[in-house]
């Protein structure tokens, strides 16, 4: 099983580098400086040692009791929503603002859709004294007004973007811009496993954490592996780094739940896995939601997060390989896994990880199966939202 | 010798740069795209580059980003623009100027195909870097079209290369680190960029990217084979092309550009 890029970035066939040539030497310089830091001991150290003590790693293995009652599954959680900031996406951002650091880059940039992953990059920007800008599509601004203002709390500026569907795939393309202006002093922290060359594979690293900490506790706690490993994917981020553990263990059922929106048949989702075919967007060669003629395709998911028409790279590899499955869960049924998991459980999740949740509902496990579901992220962003979806 | 090839040969006996004009396909709407390229020859436009409206326009700047919305916005298609200019007849040559995904989602054969039935010589794919580019090169030489590839200041000496081994009809020089865009002065890193290309290869190479004035051309002429103008020819056709001296005042601007690239 492939799980490192050839030379020319991809994952089988997936993946490369499909950008303007001005941006080329930035890729370059910024594929050899991470290789140079992810082997350099001190880099490593650093980054232990602030994901222990600022992001509060490692992160729980909770037992589900309630919800395996439920489903007549064994499940389990992989607490990813007490991260600091909330969600998984701060371990990709801490890595690569200390990237940034070492590289002598003063300005970061950002896209952003649920606003978790530009909450995530103001902190540690305000943490290292870096200057922040975050690009975030107006519509997610509207949906995620309190992550809007925690940036702004934190000293980031946030630009919202006007252009296109005016969410995540428009906020990327803003920031692509910005990056191409500013590539000198400008380091781009792409949130999630998608772009071209380095991105998938360094944030996928950045991310590894999850899947590691995950099995080697999991282990400890049952003597056994799970039998099937859950997590939510709109770029893919959380997915892959709790995935990439697991890769080798071929009896480890790996199962990716993408946003099915209204519906799959009604086109109105966001799940280029499921639904989409291959093309390239952002950079990448990967699975994307398109047209007849290549044109990429508005999405639509109650999810911000997960409201992006392409994937990382990888997760293409890993469904055409067969080593992961992916299928989808409809908004309905992720706000009903939200009410669930808060009722049943005490844990609010975020409208994404409700996705991952939802699927233990879905038929997919035999009775009994041990499952364990990577809540990617907190609720707390989702409240104003949900109180308006859900009459409680 | 491909019809781009002839044009700077013609041009350089007359001792004249080219001028390059960019315009995106379905903005004024596709149906005036024949007239537009009247127009455009008539100021004295060399070549025109043709744009195809794509989704995701990374490498644009705002100007162009517009217009390419308010296209997709009236409908046009791969198809429809490929139909529209197999109508028209240029005296000039014509570049097609888009991104990978279409181009990939057609076919590398079929799209090439198309493309040189409908009377292109040559495309711009803004997103195919050089080491990417290969089996696209293939199939559009096939079809006897020209590869226009682009290189940038913060290009190494090794990919540069790389691009110039690639490119026929003539390298796109990026002005300046950045997007396009009128209302920048043109970029002093040209020159430095521009004599790294001519020490390497023989074809033509033209200055595009925040080129709008005929200052800016002159400039950029004095060093270059040619200038490209875009995001200016984009705002004014949609300011003024449907306006009553709309026509006879671009004509007369392009002539001016034109003019400050006789040497």
């Amino acid at each position: 099983m492939v799980t490192s890029p050839d030379a020319r970035g991809r994952f089988g066939a997936f993946g490369g580098r499909y950008v303007p040539e001005t941006l080329v030497p930035a890729l370059d310089e910024l594929r050899d400086e991470f290789e140079r830091a992810w082997a350099d001991r001190d880099f490593r150290a650093e980054f232990e040692r602030l994901s222990r003590e600022y992001v509060g790693r490692p992160t729980p293995v909770t037992e589900a009791r309630r919800l395996s009652e439920d489903t007549g599954l064994h499940v389990s959680i992989k607490r990813e929503d007490l991260c600091h900031t909330g969600a998984h996406k701060i371990n990709n951002a801490l890595g690569q603002a200390l990237l940034a650091r070492r590289m002598g880059k003063r300005r970061i940039i950002a896209e952003t859709g649920a606003g978790q992953h530009g909450v995530a990059t103001a902190t540690v920007c305000a943490l290292f004294g870096l200057r922040c800008v975050v690009y975030m599509g107006v519509e997610d601004c509207e949906r995620q007004k309190i992550n809007v203002f925690r940036m702004k709390l934190l000293g980031a500026e946030v630009v919202p973007v006007e252009s296109g569907t005016k969410t995540l795939k428009d906020a990327l393309n803003e920031a692509m811009r910005d990056w191409v202006t500013n590539v000198g002093d400008t380091h781009y922290i792409i949130g999630t496993a998608a772009g071209p060359h380095p991105y998938p594979y360094m944030v996928r690293e950045l991310q590894s954490v999850i899947g590691i900490e995950a099995r080697s506790q999991y282990l400890e706690r049952y003597g056994r592996l799970p039998d099937a490993c859950v997590a939510c994917v709109g770029g893919g981020s959380n997915a892959i780094g709790f995935f990439h553990a697991f890769v080798p263990d071929s009896g480890v059922r790996l199962v990716g739940i993408e946003a099915g929106g209204d519906g799959i048949e009604t086109g109105r989702h966001a799940a280029p896995l499921t639904a989409g075919s291959p093309g390239v967007l952002h950079g990448s060669y990967s699975y994307l939601m398109q047209d007849e003629f290549g044109q990429v395709l508005g999405t639509h998911s109650v999810s911000a997060g997960l409201d992006y028409p392409g994937v990382g790279a990888e997760h293409s590899f890993l469904k055409d390989s067969g080593r992961a499955e992916y299928t989808s869960v409809t908004d309905a049924e992720a706000l009903d896994a939200f009410r669930w998991v808060a009722q049943c459980e005490g844990l609010i999740p975020a409208f994404e990880s409700a996705h991952a949740l939802a699927a233990l509902r879905k038929g997919l496990f035999e009775p009994g199966e041990h499952v364990l579901v990577n809540l990617s992220g907190r609720g707390d962003k989702d409240m104003e939202t949900a109180s308006r979806i859900l009459h409680l | 010798m491909s019809r781009i090839a002839s044009t700077f040969a013609a041009l350089r006996a007359r001792n004249e740069r080219a001028l390059v004009l960019y315009v995106t396909a379905g903005d004024p709407e596709l149906a005036e795209l024949p007239a537009i390229v009247d127009a455009l020859v008539e100021g004295g436009a060399d070549l025109i580059e043709i744009g195809l409206p794509f989704s995701d326009p990374i490498a644009d700047g705002p100007t162009i980003q517009a217009g390419t919305q308010r296209a997709l916005d009236r409908g046009v298609t791969p198809t429809s623009v490929l139909r529209t200019v197999g109508s028209l007849r240029s005296a000039v040559p014509l570049v097609l100027m888009g991104y990978y995904n279409p181009v990939l989602r057609f076919g590398h054969d079929a799209f090439a195909k198309s493309v040189a039935d409908a009377g292109f010589d040559a495309t711009i794919v803004t997103d195919l870097t050089a080491e990417e580019a290969d089996d696209w090169l293939r199939a559009s030489r096939a079809n006897g079209l020209d590869n226009v590839l682009l290189a940038a200041p913060t290009s190494t000496d090794a990919r540069l290369d790389e691009v110039c081994r690639r490119a026929t009809g003539f390298v796109y020089a990026v002005s300046r680190t950045g997007v396009t865009g009128a209302g920048q002065e043109a970029p002093i890193e040209v020159q430095f960029l521009v004599r790294r290309l001519k020490a390497r290869t023989q074809t033509p190479v033209c200055v595009g990217f925040g080129v709008s004035t005929p200052e800016h051309v002159r400039m950029v002429c004095e060093v270059a084979d040619g200038a490209v103008v875009g995001s200016w020819l984009v705002r004014a056709l949609a300011e003024s092309w449907y306006g009553g001296a709309g026509r006879a005042d671009l004509v007369r601007r392009i002539r001016d550009l034109k003019d400050a690239t006789r040497g």
